[in-house]
């Protein structure tokens, strides 16, 4: 009966979502009507609400006569990841998609604050298209609700990998952050019906972005740190489809965080705001359309279903076609900005958003290219991360040579000489890393350059900051105190950059790896440690078993310290999975992954010993920019209730 | 003014274009350089020119697959030829006996395919798609998750 109820409650969302989006675009002239459509948003997304929490319901009651619970769940399963399980799977997930646009289309209605009836009302009609767009696919292409007949005992279990703490939370954080996309393109999309996109309706626009950046980062960032300690393959990044699926709306968000900040303290480049709005949604759909297709060979593996691929690229199709076709119309109607001179934020902010564009750009050719050459009968190929560390490294480190400077000058007109100065100190800073790194490396170029940048982006943003605080009279402390949110966010988010660049220079040109085969007893040295295997013995898990192996690790200090690796097998799966060891250090980590005894080796075990320097900075660095994200996210809200 | 302006445009623009035609040249020679492709067992001899990187996909042969002190050595078909690959590191928890896999490394006659990536899959029920393919075209192929 509760899936019945879900299905709908689901198919009655829909028919919401569909009054939403008649009574937003069709009455944009009466306020009685455009309260309405705000009205019914809220219904669409109890409504969502309602049918995602009876999935839920069914997840958490093992309720095998529905097909996705069979397929996805198992009765020994700990309560979390059967809550979790309620995303981790294709149609539950798309369930999450619709209930996310929903409720965002419904917050955007309640909290209307300055903006005008016509923008209002006109991007809850779009939203509500974009949500019935999701659940006709939903309803009709991966309903959660099928029921199975005959219903299984004991269900066939969620893929070991994903039961992971981590893995719970990365895809809803993910969907946070690429269905946050379609309320800057409602908003594109309103504001080019109503000929109108000004410093008011930038100001509409800001927080979302920034929250669909903010989520990308974190879920993105969430995801590398899984595939990280959970795979066992001792990377973080592997230029795979699927990752780049959520790299390049990553990067559109961030030049859309950075060019509405110009059109709303300015005015200028609306019309380019826009038309990152309805590419970054674009980009979004996209992602969504490369993981569920599997149309592109991956690490990753989803549902695949070519049927399910065109209609989501039918989705694309029609939201790209409107956004773009209305842009094409009404964009030269906008009214023409006030200008800025070469030297300026604004034309930093111009540079940042190029690179950011031209670097989605290049990610994108390099991931669709494989499906070109295919179509056009070129054979099956794939494109690796040569080609990503050639093309779009330089790009991502021009853009953040330049970053430091941007903060640094005026709006309108600035005065390079006078940043450059402020900015002296970072830079003889980064010229000594270089030397030194370069002497240390014996002449790696692209390391030491790479290790110059992380330098000269935390420098910079230090300065920065401490240039903020010169300003003004009063003692430090209190300058302090007073300084601008948006200013500790921004610098937070630039800091963070930088570190996260140390991280990723250190991490892959440093990292080192070796195979051993060792027994019980042995030991091996290995960047500057020893690394001796105890003992292996089994264990028990909760719906799994596992061998462990203990280690021990002499440092170089003389210190030792303990750590183990194990090897999961679970109940329902035929596959092992790895749980590796980790130890921290100061200079990076030690990495351990057990492997699988040698056959005729008197008891021996394969091991594989990764030493990852400063890999911690590539998560702390993620997470100052995602923080970063957040506090500029309070600082909107802040101002917002002072200006109401 | 207005035509200093229209000057700083112009350098924009200027600019802006030479950066594009620069990323768009590294982008085409980068493809032209670091494209991997997709060969099966029994086109190894035609198509893979010796010390270019291919990926090399096919079923696992059940009992060739060996280890020894780190180095792993398996067989692959796609079900008229056979051939030997050989891996140094840690196999993917999906890696099956019997079950589709994608090798990346390089391939020199007369010797095993030197992998350096070896691709099983997160769902053991997933099949590479190239695998499938080359499957498909040997009649090998027995429908959605096969064999």
């Amino acid at each position: 009966m509760i899936a019945e109820i879900g299905a709908f409650a689901a198919a009655l969302a829909l028919a919401l979502s569909f009054a939403q989006g008649g009574l937003g675009l069709l009455f944009a002239q009466s306020e009685a009507r455009a309260a309405a459509a705000a009205a019914v948003s809220q219904a669409a997304a109890l409504s969502c609400l309602l049918a995602f929490g009876l999935l839920m319901t069914l997840f958490v009651q093992s309720d095998f006569t529905v097909a996705v619970v069979a397929a996805n769940s198992h009765i020994d399963k700990p309560l979390i990841y059967k809550i979790a399980g309620t995303w981790g799977n294709h149609e539950g997930s798309m369930l999450l998609w619709c209930f996310v646009s929903a409720s965002f289309g419904a917050i955007f209605a309640t909290l209307r604050g300055k903006q005008s009836l016509g923008l209002w009302s006109r991007t809850i009609g779009v939203q509500g298209l974009v949500t019935a767009g999701a659940l006709i696919y939903t309803l009709f292409l991966s309903n959660p609700f099928a029921r199975l007949d005959p219903a299984p005992m004991l269900g066939s279990g969620l893929n070991p990998l994903l039961q992971d703490p981590a893995l719970a939370a990365h895809p809803p954080l993910l969907y946070l952050g690429y269905v946050g996309m379609s309320v800057p393109f409602s908003l594109a999309l309103a504001a080019l019906l109503e000929g109108k996109a000004d410093q008011a309706w930038a100001r509409a626009l800001r927080p979302w972005t920034l929250l669909a950046w903010t989520c990308l980062t974190l879920g993105i960032g969430l995801g590398s740190y899984w595939a990280y300690y959970e795979l066992g393959w001792g990377g973080w990044w592997f230029w795979d489809p699927v990752e780049n699926a959520s790299f390049m709306p990553w990067l559109v968000a961030a030049a859309l965080v950075h060019s509405a900040i110009v059109t709303e303290r300015r005015g200028s480049l609306a019309s380019w705001t826009i038309l990152l709005a309805i590419m970054g949604f674009g980009l979004a759909l996209l992602g969504t359309f490369l993981v569920r297709s599997g149309v592109l060979t991956s690490v990753h593996a989803f549902a695949v279903d070519p049927q399910r691929g065109i209609a989501v690229l039918v989705l694309l199709a029609v939201a790209l076609g409107a956004g773009f076709g209305l842009y094409a119309w009404r964009a030269p109607k906008l009214a023409q900005p006030s200008g800025f001179a070469a030297i300026s934020r604004e034309s930093m902010l111009v540079w940042n958003n190029f690179g950011l564009a031209v670097a989605a750009g290049v990610v994108l050719i390099g991931t669709l290219y494989p499906l070109v050459v295919e179509a056009f009968g070129g054979g099956l190929i794939s494109v690796g991360p040569p080609f990503f560390n050639a093309t779009v490294a330089p790009l991502l480190a021009v853009l953040l040579l330049l970053l430091p400077l941007g903060p640094m000058l005026t709006w309108r007109v600035g005065d390079m000489r006078a940043a450059l100065l402020k900015l002296a100190p970072a830079a003889i800073l980064a010229l000594i890393t270089l030397v030194v790194a370069l002497v240390m490396t014996q002449w790696r170029a692209a390391p030491a350059l790479g290790l110059m940048l992380g330098v000269w982006l935390i420098a910079g943003g230090l300065i920065y900051l401490w240039v903020r605080l010169q300003r003004g009279t009063g003692k430090l402390l209190a300058k302090i105190a007073i300084l601008p949110l948006a200013v500790w966010s921004m610098s937070l988010a630039h800091i963070g950059a930088g570190v996260m660049t140390l991280g990723a220079v250190a991490e892959t040109a440093f990292r080192t790896e070796r195979a051993v085969a060792l027994a019980p007893g042995e030991g091996v040295a290995f960047a500057g440690r020893r690394v001796s295997l105890v003992q292996v013995g089994g264990i028990e898990g909760p719906n799994y078993s596992a061998t462990r192996a203990n280690f021990r690790v002499d440092q170089a200090s003389g210190e030792s310290r303990t750590m183990s690796a194990e090897r999961r097998y679970f109940t329902t799966s035929p596959m092992p999975t790895t749980e590796v060891g980790i130890l921290s250090g100061f200079d990076g980590d030690l990495y351990v992954a057990l492997g699988e005894e040698v056959r005729g080796g008197n008891g021996a075990w394969t091991v594989r010993l990764y030493h990852n320097p400063l890999v911690q900075f590539i998560f702390i660095g993620v997470l100052m920019m995602g923080f970063g994200g957040v506090l500029s996210l309070v600082a909107l809200a802040r101002k917002r209730n002072a200006s109401t | 003014m207005s035509m200093r302006r229209r000057d700083q445009r112009l350098m924009i623009i200027g600019v802006a274009g030479a950066v594009l035609v620069l990323a768009a040249t590294l982008t085409f020679a980068g493809l032209r350089d670091s494209v991997v492709y997709f060969v099966a067992p029994s086109e190894l001899s035609t198509k893979a020119e010796v010390g270019q990187r291919i990926r090399l996909g096919g079923l696992v042969v059940e009992g060739t697959l060996h280890s020894d002190a780190g180095v792993t050595t398996f067989s692959v078909t796609d079900g008229a030829t056979e051939v030997q690959v050989r891996y140094e590191g840690l196999l993917p928890d999906l890696f099956r006996e019997g079950q589709g896999v994608v090798c990346e490394g390089e391939w020199v006659p007369g010797e095993a395919f030197q992998a350096d990536r070896v691709l099983a899959k997160h769902d053991e029920n997933y099949m590479p798609r190239e695998v499938a393919e080359a499957l498909k075209e040997r009649g090998e192929w027995k429908g959605q998750g096969s064999p």
